[in-house]
C-alpha cells in the first residue's frame, strides 16, 4: 500500500521507527510510575500518581481499584529466537475479575497484540503508546541491561495508563492480558483478512473523495494536534541536545580538575588552595553526571512518550475521519438512488450511529487526554527544574566549603562585598 | 644606572615629595615605593590612526596614563594630574629597557600581545572593546607592580614614561640599552654549557619551566570548559522560543509555559556575563604564565654571566700558562711558537722580553676581568635570589586571591542558577 493511505494494521504504524536519527532509547517517567512500590493488598490502594502540589481532581485519584506492576525481566532462549519476558502482577478489587491477584508472564509481542486490539475495539479512544521495537544508535545488542530496564519501565507505564482509563481498563482483551496464563487462544480471535481489507477500502474512499463536512470541533482538534506534535518534537530535540552538550561539558571538566592537582604538586604554599579548587571541580563534574542521568531518565522519556502520543492522536483523527467517510459514501449512495434501497437504509442508519458514537467517544477521551498530558508534562518539567536547583545547590555547597577552608570567618564578609 | 635613595626623590623644582601610604592595591609591598607617592592609573583607551614609516594608514589604540602626587605640594595646593597617552609598543619598549637594565629582577609582565586561549565566542581581535578593556587593566597592573617594586620604582626612565609624553623614546634610546639588548639576545640564543651552575638558580629555572607548562595547560583546559558551558546555557534558549509558540495553543498550560520560558531565556543569556568575568581570572593566571618566562630569563641571565666568568677564568689560566712557559722555557702546551722555536731556533732575548711584558699585562687585565665578572656574577645571584624570594611571596599571595575570586565567581553562578530554576519551577507549577 502506498504511504499516503492509512495502513490496515494501524498498530504496526504506531510503532514505526522515527526517521529522525536523534531518537534514542527512552525510559518511562519513573517519578509517576514507580515499578517497585506495589500495595500489599487490594484494600490498601495508594494512588501513586498523586502529586503533592497537584490539587486537581484527577479522575482516578479516589477510585483506583486496579494495580498493575511490570517487573522481573527474564531471558528465554529457544532454538529459533531469544526473547525477554516480563512478569505482570495485577491486584484488583473489581468484580469483573474472579480473583484479586494475578501473575502472568508476557513478552513484548503480547503488549503489541494488546494495544492493537484496544485500538481496533476503540478506534477513537486515545491509547497510550508503547516503547519502540528497536533502538536506533549506540546499541551493541538488543538485550543489554539498560535497554531492558528502560523498556520495562515503559511497559509498566503503558499498562498503568490503561488501568487509569475509565473505558479501556474494562476491555476484555485487557483482562485476558492480565489474567490468562496462555494468550494463544485469544490471539487467534483476531480480525480476519476481510476486515483488514475493509479498512483499506475505507481508507481509499477517504483519500479519493475527502470528507464532505468535517465538524468544526474536530478541525480545531486536528489543528491543535498538528501544532502540539511540532512543539513536543522540538522540545524533545532541544532536551536531547542539552543532554549532549552537558555530556561534553562534563568530559571537559574531567580534564580540567587534574590540571589544578598537577600544578599543586609543584607548589608549596599554593598547593592547598590549588588542590582545593581541583577537588571542587571534580565534585561538580560528578554532580553534572548525576544531573544528566536525571534528565535522561525523567524528562526525556516523558517528552518522548508524548512525541509518540502525537502520532497516536493523528491516527485517531484519521480513524474517526474514516468512520465518517464510510457513512458518507453509503449515505450518498442511498440519496442518489443509484443502488438497491432496502438493506441500505438500515446500513446507513447503523453507520450514522457509529459516527455519533465515535465522535462522542473521542470528545470525552480528548478532554481526559489533555488533562493527563498536562499533568504528566507539568510533573516532568517541575521535576527537571527541581533537579537543576538541586544541582546548583550542591555545587554551591562545594565551593562554599572551599572558601571556608581558605578564609574562615571572612567568607560572609566577602560574600557581602561581592553582592551575592 | 642611577639609583637615588627613595626618600630623596624630588620634583623638578626641588620639592621633596613626602612619602605617604596611598593605594590599597595588593601590589604594595614593604619599603618606600613610588606608588606611595603618587596615584597611577591607566584610565582610558582610544583609537588613533596615523601614517607610519612606509606611509600606510595604521590604526592602533592608545592608553591614557594619569598620575597624581598624593600629597599637596609645599605651598598647599593639590597638584593637578599628569597625563600621557601611550601605546602598547611603548610599554614594550619600557619593559625591554628595564629588563636590560635590571637583569636580576623578575620583570612584571605585560598583558598578552595577541589574544590567546580564546574560547569560540570570544574575540581574538585586538581592536575588540572587551579585549582593549582587559588590556587596559593589564597595563595598569603592570605599572602598579613596577611602581611598587623596591628597585624598579626608582628608575628615571620609568618616571619619564609616566610623565613625559614627548621625547621619552629619545631618552630611552640615549641610554644605549638597545645595543646591550641585541648582544644579550645573541648570547642567550647561543648554546653554551656552564660547568658549575648555581644550584639554587637551576632549581628555580626548572621550576619556571614547570610553572609555564602547568599554567598554560590549565588555561587551555579552562578555555575548553568555558566553550562547553557556553553551549549548554545557550541551547536552553531554545526552550523559551518553543514554549512561547506552544503556549499559544494551550489554554491552561499556556501561561505557566510561557513565563517559565522567559526565565529560561534569562538563564541562557546569563552566561555571557559569567564568562566575561571569568576572563579576568584567566588574565590573572596568564600574568603568572608570563611571569614564569620572566623568572626563567633571570636564571638564564645568570647562566650567561656564569659562562662568561668561566670563559674569562679559562682565558686567564691559559695566559698564565703561556707566561710561565715563556719565563721558564718549559713548553707544556702546544703552541705555534713552540714549533717555530724548534724549527727556526729560539727568538732573540729582546723579543722574548717584549712578549713576556705583554703577557704580564694581559694576565693582570685578565685577573681584573675575572674579578669583575666574579663580582658581577655574585651580585647578580644575590640580587636575583632576593627578588625571586619576593616574587615567590607575591605569587603565592596573588594566586591564592585569584583562586578565591574564582570560587566566588562559581558561587555567584550557582546562586543565579538556583534563582532562575526556582523561578521556572514556580511557573511550571502553574501549568
Amino acid at each position: 500500500m502506498s504511504g499516503h493511505t492509512v495502513p490496515a494494521d494501524i498498530s504496526d504504524h504506531m510503532l514505526d521507527l522515527d526517521e529522525d536519527e536523534d531518537l534514542e532509547v527512552y525510559s518511562k517517567n519513573t517519578t509517576l510510575a514507580d515499578g517497585g512500590t506495589m500495595p500489599n493488598s487490594p484494600g490498601s490502594m495508594v494512588n501513586q500518581y498523586q502529586l503533592e502540589e497537584d490539587e486537581e481532581d484527577h479522575q482516578d485519584v479516589k477510585t483506583k481499584d486496579i494495580f498493575v506492576c511490570v517487573d522481573n525481566p527474564e531471558s528465554h532462549i529457544t532454538a529459533i529466537e531469544t526473547f525477554i519476558t516480563y512478569r505482570v502482577v495485577t491486584k484488583t478489587s473489581r468484580s469483573e475479575f474472579d480473583s484479586s491477584e494475578y501473575e502472568v508472564h508476557r513478552r513484548y509481542q503480547d503488549f503489541v497484540w494488546l494495544r492493537s486490539r484496544l485500538e481496533e475495539n476503540y478506534p477513537t479512544l486515545i491509547v497510550h503508546p508503547l516503547p519502540e521495537k528497536f533502538v536506533m544508535k549506540g546499541m551493541v545488542e538488543r538485550f543489554n541491561d539498560d535497554f531492558i530496564e528502560t523498556r520495562r519501565k515503559a511497559l509498566h507505564r503503558f499498562l498503568n495508563k490503561i488501568c487509569e482509563h475509565p473505558v479501556l481498563s474494562y476491555s476484555q482483551h485487557f483482562k485476558a492480558f492480565l489474567t490468562a496464563q496462555d494468550l494463544g487462544p485469544y490471539k487467534k480471535q483476531g480480525p480476519g483478512f476481510l476486515s483488514r481489507m475493509g479498512e483499506t477500502m475505507r481508507a481509499v474512499a477517504i483519500s479519493v473523495r475527502g470528507l464532505r463536512t468535517k465538524p468544526e470541533e474536530f478541525t480545531v482538534m486536528q489543528e491543535y494536534i498538528d501544532h502540539f506534535s511540532t512543539k513536543i518534537c522540538s522540545v524533545d530535540k532541544v532536551t536531547q541536545r542539552i543532554i549532549k552538550e552537558q555530556k561534553e561539558y562534563m568530559d571537559e571538566l574531567k580534564q580540567y580538575s587534574p590540571s589544578y592537582l598537577q600544578w599543586a604538586e609543584l607548589e608549596e604554599e599554593l598547593a592547598e588552595p590549588l588542590k582545593g579548587v581541583g577537588n571542587c571541580i571534580e565534585r561538580c563534574s560528578k554532580e553534572t553526571e548525576d544531573q544528566i542521568q536525571h534528565l535522561s531518565e525523567v524528562l526525556l522519556p516523558t517528552l518522548h512518550e508524548y512525541v509518540l502520543c502525537a502520532d497516536t492522536l493523528k491516527a485517531v483523527m484519521r480513524r474517526r475521519d474514516n468512520i465518517q467517510a464510510e457513512y458518507e459514501v453509503k449515505n450518498e449512495a442511498l440519496v442518489s438512488r443509484r443502488v438497491e434501497q432496502e438493506g441500505l437504509q438500515e446500513e446507513v442508519e447503523d453507520l450514522a450511529g457509529r459516527v455519533e458514537q465515535a465522535n462522542s467517544a473521542l470528545r470525552g477521551d480528548w478532554t481526559l487526554w489533555r488533562n493527563v498530558m498536562r499533568t504528566d508534562l507539568k510533573s516532568a518539567f517541575v521535576s527537571a527544574a527541581d533537579r537543576n536547583v538541586e544541582y546548583y545547590e550542591k555545587c554551591l555547597a562545594v565551593w562554599e566549603s572551599f572558601l571556608l577552608s581558605q578564609r574562615g570567618e571572612s567568607v560572609e564578609q566577602t560574600d557581602w562585598e561581592h553582592g551575592s | 644606572m642611577l639609583e637615588l635613595p627613595p626618600e630623596e626623590l624630588r620634583t623638578a623644582d626641588g620639592q621633596l615629595i613626602v612619602t605617604s601610604l596611598g593605594c590599597s592595591d595588593q601590589v604594595l609591598g614593604e619599603g618606600s615605593r613610588l606608588l606611595r607617592r603618587m596615584e597611577i592609573c591607566v584610565s582610558e583607551a582610544e583609537k588613533r590612526s596615523c601614517r607610519n614609516a612606509v606611509s600606510m594608514l595604521e590604526t592602533f589604540t592608545v592608553y591614557l596614563i594619569e598620575t597624581r602626587p598624593l600629597e599637596p605640594t609645599a605651598d598647599g595646593r593639590n597638584s593637578s594630574p599628569d597625563s600621557v597617552w601611550r601605546r602598547y609598543s611603548e610599554f614594550e619598549l619600557l619593559r625591554n629597557y628595564l629588563i636590560i637594565s635590571y637583569p636580576y629582577i623578575v620583570m612584571p609582565p605585560l598583558p598578552e600581545k595577541r589574544a590567546e586561549f580564546v574560547w569560540h565566542k570570544l574575540s581574538a581581535d585586538n581592536m575588540d572593546p572587551d579585549f582593549v578593556e582587559r588590556r587596559r587593566v593589564g597595563l595598569e597592573n603592570f605599572l602598579l607592580r613596577v611602581a611598587s617594586h623596591s628597585v624598579l620604582s626608582n628608575d628615571k626612565i620609568l618616571h619619564h614614561f609616566l610623565t613625559k609624553e614627548q621625547g621619552w623614546k629619545d631618552l630611552v634610546h640615549e641610554t644605549g640599552f638597545q645595543a646591550k639588548a641585541d648582544s644579550r639576545l645573541r648570547a642567550l640564543n647561543a648554546i653554551f654549557r656552564v660547568r658549575s651552575p648555581n644550584k639554587h638558580l637551576m632549581e628555580v629555572k626548572h621550576y619556571s619551566d614547570e610553572l609555564q607548562s602547568y599554567t598554560s595547560q590549565l588555561l587551555r583546559a579552562r578555555t575548553r570548559v568555558a566553550d562547553r558551558l557556553y553551549a549548554v546555557y545557550k541551547v536552553h534558549g531554545n526552550y523559551g522560543r518553543i514554549f512561547s509558540e506552544w503556549s499559544v495553543i494551550e489554554k491552561e498550560m499556556g501561561d505557566g509555559l510561557q513565563s517559565a520560558g522567559h526565565h529560561i531565556d534569562a538563564y541562557a543569556a546569563s552566561i555571557d556575563d559569567i564568562l566575561e568575568e571569568e576572563e579576568h581570572y584567566a588574565d590573572q593566571l596568564k600574568e603568572y604564565l608570563f611571569y614564569a618566562e620572566a623568572l626563567r630569563a633571570v636564571c638564564r641571565k645568570h647562566e650567561l654571566t656564569q659562562f662568561e666568568l668561566e670563559m674569562a677564568s679559562q682565558d686567564l689560566i691559559s695566559k698564565k700558562q703561556q707566561r710561565e712557559e715563556l719565563a721558564t722555557g718549559i713548553v707544556r702546551t702546544f703552541s705555534f711558537k713552540g714549533i717555530t722555536n724548534k724549527i727556526f731556533g729560539q727568538e732573540a732575548p729582546e723579543q722574548r722580553e717584549a712578549r713576556l711584558n705583554l703577557l704580564e699585562e694581559l694576565t693582570s687585565e685578565g685577573e681584573e676581568a675575572v674579578k669583575e665578572k666574579t663580582a658581577e656574577c655574585d651580585e647578580h645571584a644575590e640580587r636575583a635570589v632576593t627578588d625571586i624570594l619576593q616574587f615567590k611571596e607575591q605569587k603565592d599571595k596573588d594566586l591564592q586571591e585569584a583562586l578565591i575570586s574564582y570560587a566566588l565567581m562559581q558561587i555567584s553562578m550557582c546562586k543565579k542558577g538556583i534563582q532562575v530554576w526556582s523561578n521556572a519551577r514556580e511557573c511550571f507549577l502553574k501549568m
